[in-house]
């Protein structure tokens, strides 16, 4: 069966796809941990024109707004921790490159092997008129349980970032053995053990 | 050009993506590039999600639904990723993952 998309849209595809897998290598090729995140941002905005060509315009504006904030904070966070982040020396932090390397590879061949055998089916269904209206019944409906578990995901991801952000473990607040009556808290009234 | 081509062509670009993150998280050594590689695969997951949706189910909402949980894996990964980046630089003053291979179990 012919596919639907325009010349154009099959010429995009293909553009933003070479972009976004150059941009993928360049992470790891470039020098300075900035240009880095830079060029991670440049591929998730490549995925996200193609998601934009194959009609998922909501998740393709997610993935374009969602990631560039997300690389602006990499960049800071990048900048903070490394050693590195202006590149203004040549440097590579890697350790056992030739098995990752095999790995990599590996996986990518054995992908492509069953993307280019497998007979894929075609496909006769209708496309629907709105697919962010799609999306958004079926988290609201039927996918209801996906959404709550996400839900009570990212809470639990606020309260262990938040553990995880503060100074002071149990240790400083019941001693080095954990034997103290009460917490040794700046402001009393802590919860105990 | 067929629909079956347009599909293999994009999740061969998705499975390109994979195999670069792949190589990325197993051979970098400092936290945040490790987390730099992970994205990467997830980023091919979201691609291949986008074009399974498009060409083999645009009747069915499932992939779409696949591809907003890969997202918020996204978040949630580098959320975690930089709290524990954070609190390890605090306890040890460390940003490589091989200063912490005492921590393997």
């Amino acid at each position: 069966m012919l596919s639907d998309l325009s010349g154009w849209a099959i010429a995009a595809v293909a553009a933003l796809g070479v972009l976004s897998v150059a941009a993928g290598v360049a992470v790891f090729v470039v020098d300075s941990m900035a240009r880095a995140t830079f060029a991670l941002l440049a591929s998730f905005l490549a995925v996200a024109g193609i998601l934009l060509a194959l009609d998922l315009v909501y998740l393709a504006v997610v993935t374009a707004l969602m990631m560039t904030i997300e690389m602006a904070i990499m960049a800071v966070f990048m900048i903070m921790f490394m050693m590195n982040p202006a590149g203004l020396m040549p440097m590579t932090m890697v350790h056992n490159a030739k098995g990752s390397a095999v790995t990599g590879a590996g996986a990518f061949v054995v992908l492509v092997v069953g993307i280019w055998t497998i007979d894929w089916p075609t496909r006769d269904a209708s496309r629907p008129a709105d697919s962010t209206r799609q999306l958004g019944e079926a988290i609201m409906g039927s996918h209801m349980l996906v959404m709550l578990v996400i839900g009570i995901g990212l809470f639990t991801t606020i309260l262990a970032g938040t553990v995880l952000a503060t100074s002071r473990g149990r240790y400083d607040r019941f001693g080095a053995d954990l034997t103290a009556k009460r917490p040794d808290d700046p402001v009393p009234g802590g919860l105990p053990r | 050009m067929t629909a079956e081509l347009v599909l293999q062509i994009v999740l061969t670009v998705a499975a390109g993506l994979v195999g670069v993150g792949l190589f990325g998280a197993l051979s970098q050594q400092t936290i945040v590039m490790v987390m730099m590689g992970l994205e990467l695969v997830l980023n091919g997951v979201l691609l291949a999600g986008g074009a399974a949706w498009y060409f083999l189910a645009p009747e069915l909402p499932d992939t779409q639904v696949l591809v907003v949980v890969a997202l918020v894996v996204m978040a949630v990964e580098m959320a975690m990723g930089f709290a524990v980046t954070v609190a390890f630089y605090r306890a040890r003053q460390l940003d490589m993952i091989d200063m912490a291979s005492d921590l393997r179990g």
